[in-house]
C-alpha cells in the first residue's frame, strides 16, 4: 500500500467495484437510527462476509464434533476442516511449515503466550525488553508483567510528532542487554506503518529476536513472514473479516520447538503419567484444550474470501480512500489529525477544537456513523500527544467515497451542535 | 436532531463551555478524584465542609461535555446543601439518568438537573453524567481517594 500508484486517486476509487464487495457483507445494508450504517470502526473489528457466517452455520449444522480425537466420521471431518485452515494461514503469511502456525484466541493471547514461555525462559534480571511508544496495551502489559517478575527493564523507543518511530533512538536502545523487541506492524491509534523489515534486521545484527504485532497490518498489507524474517508474528482473525475468538501466533520452528509449553491439558501432550508428561509436537504443544473449532473454520472461509480478491486492486483502493479521507477530514475547520506519518494504513485519528471525542462519537452515531472514540487501548500514545482521547475512523475495503462524505457531514453537524 | 438536542441541551452546552466553580479549592477538607478509564474522563472534586453543610464545592479536570456540564451543574446546586440533602440529590440524579425517576409532577421540580433527562436515552453516556456525582458522594463519605465508574 505504500507504493505510489501511477493512477489518479479518483480513477482508482471509481474503477474498484466496491458495490460488489459490499453485497458480500450483509450487515452493511443495516439502518442505524434510521440512516444507512456507515461502519468506520474497522480497526476495532471488521465486518464478516456472508461466506464466513455460512461456514460457521454449516459447521454447527453438519460437521460439529471434537477434533484430533474421534475415529468417527464427524470427528475426522471436523479435524480435516480445522487443519485445512492451518494450511491456509501458512500460505496466507508464507510461513515455511504448518508447524509454525499456532492457533490462539487472538493477538493478545499470542503475545502473552510468547511473553510467558519464550520470555520467561530467555529473560533474566538486568535484561531489557524493547517496545515502541505507539504500542497497544496488549503489547505493553504482558512485557511489564514479565519484567516485573524477572527484574528486567521495559524500554520504549520514542516516536516523533508525526507518529513515526525514531530509528536513531531505536539503534541507541538496542544493546547487549536487549533480549526481545516487540513492535506493532501498524499502529491502531495512529495508523503508522512501521519500517519493521529494517528494524528486524537491526535487531538480528545484535542477536535479538523480534515479535511483530500484526493485528492492524494483516487486513491491509501483504505479510510475508519469511521476507520480513520476524521471529514471531501475531494477529487476530476478526480484524481480517473472520470471527472473534481466533488468532494466530506464527513463530520460527526452531524457536517454537525450544520453548516450554504455555498451558497444560489435552491435545498438547503425547503421553501422561503421574510421574512424567511428554509434550506433543508443534504446533499442538501450544494448543491445550478443545480449540475454537467453529470460528477457526469461519476464519478459513475468510481466508478463502481474501484469496479470491485482487489484493493489489484492494490495496490501491484502500490507499486512495485513506488519502481522500485524510484530505476531506483535515480540511474541516478545527479538525486536527493525530498521526501524520508518511506511511499509513486505514486509520484517521483526529481531535476537534472544543469538542471531546466522546461527544463526537455520540453525535456521529445518531447519524448512523460508527467510529471509535477514546484512548484506543493505547494510553501512552495519548500521553505522547498530550490529549485525553481521539476520535478514530478506520477504513476497510468495503468503505466508499460517499461514506467519507457522510463522515465529513457528520463532523459538520458536531460543530453545529457545539457552536 | 431532536434526539441530539435532548442530550445536548442549552444548559449542558453552556456549562460545558463555561463551567462554574471550575478551580482548585485551596484549604479543601475533602479532595477526591473521579476517573472513567473507559473514556478518560478525569475530575477532582474539592469540598469545604462546615458542620454538616457543604460550604464550598469546586472541581477541575476534563472530559466530555456531558461529564463536565454535570460536574458544573452539580457544583452550583450543592453549594450550601447539607450532606443529607446532597445524598438525596445524588439519588434523584441517578434515577433521572437511568430513566427511573417516577412520581414527579413536572420536570420543574428538578430545576437545572432536568437538563440531564435526555441522558437516559443514551445508555453509553450514563457514566459520563454520573462521574462527578459519584465522586462527590465518595468525597462526603471520604473513604476513598480515587473513584472509578467503569
Amino acid at each position: 500500500m505504500s507504493t505510489q500508484s501511477p493512477i489518479m486517486p479518483s480513477e482508482v476509487l471509481e474503477r474498484f467495484d466496491v458495490a460488489r464487495i459490499r453485497k458480500d457483507f450483509p450487515i452493511l445494508s443495516l439502518n442505524v437510527h434510521g440512516k444507512p450504517l456507515v461502519y468506520l470502526d474497522n480497526a476495532a473489528t471488521s465486518q464478516k462476509p456472508q461466506c464466513v457466517i455460512n461456514a460457521i452455520n454449516e459447521y454447527y449444522r453438519s460437521e460439529n464434533s471434537n477434533i484430533h480425537r474421534g475415529v468417527h466420521y464427524l470427528s475426522e471431518k471436523a479435524t480435516q476442516e480445522y487443519e485445512n485452515v492451518r494450511t491456509k494461514v501458512q500460505r496466507f503469511i508464507n510461513a515455511s511449515s504448518v508447524k509454525e502456525i499456532i492457533f490462539a484466541r487472538g493477538t493478545t493471547e499470542g503475545i502473552n503466550l510468547v511473553a510467558s514461555t519464550y520470555g520467561r525462559k530467555a529473560i533474566n534480571a538486568g535484561d531489557e525488553v524493547l517496545i515502541s511508544a505507539m504500542e497497544h496495551h496488549s503489547n505493553i502489559v504482558p512485557w511489564q508483567i514479565l519484567c516485573e517478575e524477572k527484574g528486567a527493564t521495559l524500554r520504549v523507543i520514542p516516536i516523533n510528532d508525526s507518529g513515526e518511530i525514531i530509528l536513531d533512538e531505536y539503534q541507541k536502545l538496542l544493546g547487549r542487554k536487549t533480549k526481545i523487541v516487540s513492535l506493532a506492524h501498524v499502529s491502531n491509534a495512529l495508523g503508522t506503518i512501521n519500517p519493521i523489515k529494517q528494524m528486524i534486521a537491526l535487531a538480528h545484527q545484535q542477536g535479538v529476536i523480534v515479535l511483530i504485532d500484526g493485528a492492524q497490518a494483516i487486513p491491509h498489507l501483504n505479510v510475508d513472514v519469511r521476507e520480513l524474517d520476524c521471529d514471531f508474528y501475531v494477529f487476530s482473525a476478526h480484524k481480517v473479516y473472520g470471527p472473534t475468538g481466533v488468532g494466530v501466533l506464527y513463530g520460527k520452528y526452531d524457536i517454537l520447538d525450544a520453548m516450554p509449553p504455555y498451558q497444560g491439558g489435552g491435545d498438547m501432550i503425547k503421553s501422561v503419567t503421574f510421574e512424567k508428561t511428554i509434550y506433543n509436537d508443534l504446533p499442538y504443544k501450544f494448543e491445550a484444550g478443545t480449540p475454537n473449532i467453529a470460528d477457526g473454520i469461519g476464519f478459513g472461509a475468510a481466508l478463502d474470501y481474501i484469496a479470491q480478491l485482487d489484493w493489489q486492486a484492494v490495496s490501491e483502493y484502500e490507499h486512495e480512500l485513506l488519502q481522500y479521507a485524510t484530505e476531506v477530514i483535515s480540511g474541516i475547520d478545527g479538525v486536527k489529525i493525530i498521526g501524520t506519518a508518511k506511511e499509513k494504513a486505514s486509520v484517521i485519528s483526529f481531535v476537534l477544537d472544543g469538542v471531546h471525542p466522546h461527544d463526537i462519537g455520540t453525535i456521529l452515531d445518531q447519524e448512523g456513523i460508527a467510529i471509535r472514540t477514546g484512548h484506543h487501548c493505547a494510553q501512552p500514545v495519548m500521553q505522547r500527544f498530550n490529549i485525553p482521547a481521539t476520535a478514530r475512523a478506520s477504513l476497510a475495503l468495503y468503505n466508499t467515497k460517499a461514506e467519507i462524505e457522510r463522515l465529513a457531514a457528520g463532523i459538520q453537524k458536531v460543530i453545529e451542535v457545539f457552536h | 436532531m431532536s434526539e441530539l438536542r435532548s442530550l445536548y441541551q442549552e444548559i449542558i452546552l453552556d456549562h460545558n463551555k463555561n463551567p462554574r466553580n471550575f478551580k482548585k479549592l485551596e484549604n479543601a477538607d475533602r479532595v477526591v478524584e473521579g476517573y472513567n478509564p473507559l473514556c478518560g474522563d478525569h475530575y477532582t472534586i474539592y469540598l469545604k465542609l462546615k458542620d454538616d453543610r457543604i460550604e464550598e464545592i469546586t472541581f477541575d479536570g476534563g472530559g466530555c461535555a456531558i461529564s463536565k456540564a454535570s460536574a458544573s451543574v452539580m457544583s452550583s446546586i450543592l453549594k450550601g446543601k447539607t450532606k443529607a440533602e446532597a445524598e438525596e440529590l445524588f439519588e434523584t440524579f441517578h434515577k433521572l439518568v437511568i430513566g427511573e425517576l417516577k412520581g414527579l409532577d413536572s420536570m420543574d421540580e428538578l430545576g437545572k438537573l432536568a437538563a440531564f433527562s435526555g441522558v437516559s436515552e443514551f445508555p453509553a453516556r450514563v457514566k459520563c453524567a454520573s462521574l462527578a456525582w459519584h465522586t462527590m458522594k465518595s468525597a462526603l463519605e471520604s473513604d476513598k481517594k480515587v473513584v472509578s465508574t467503569e
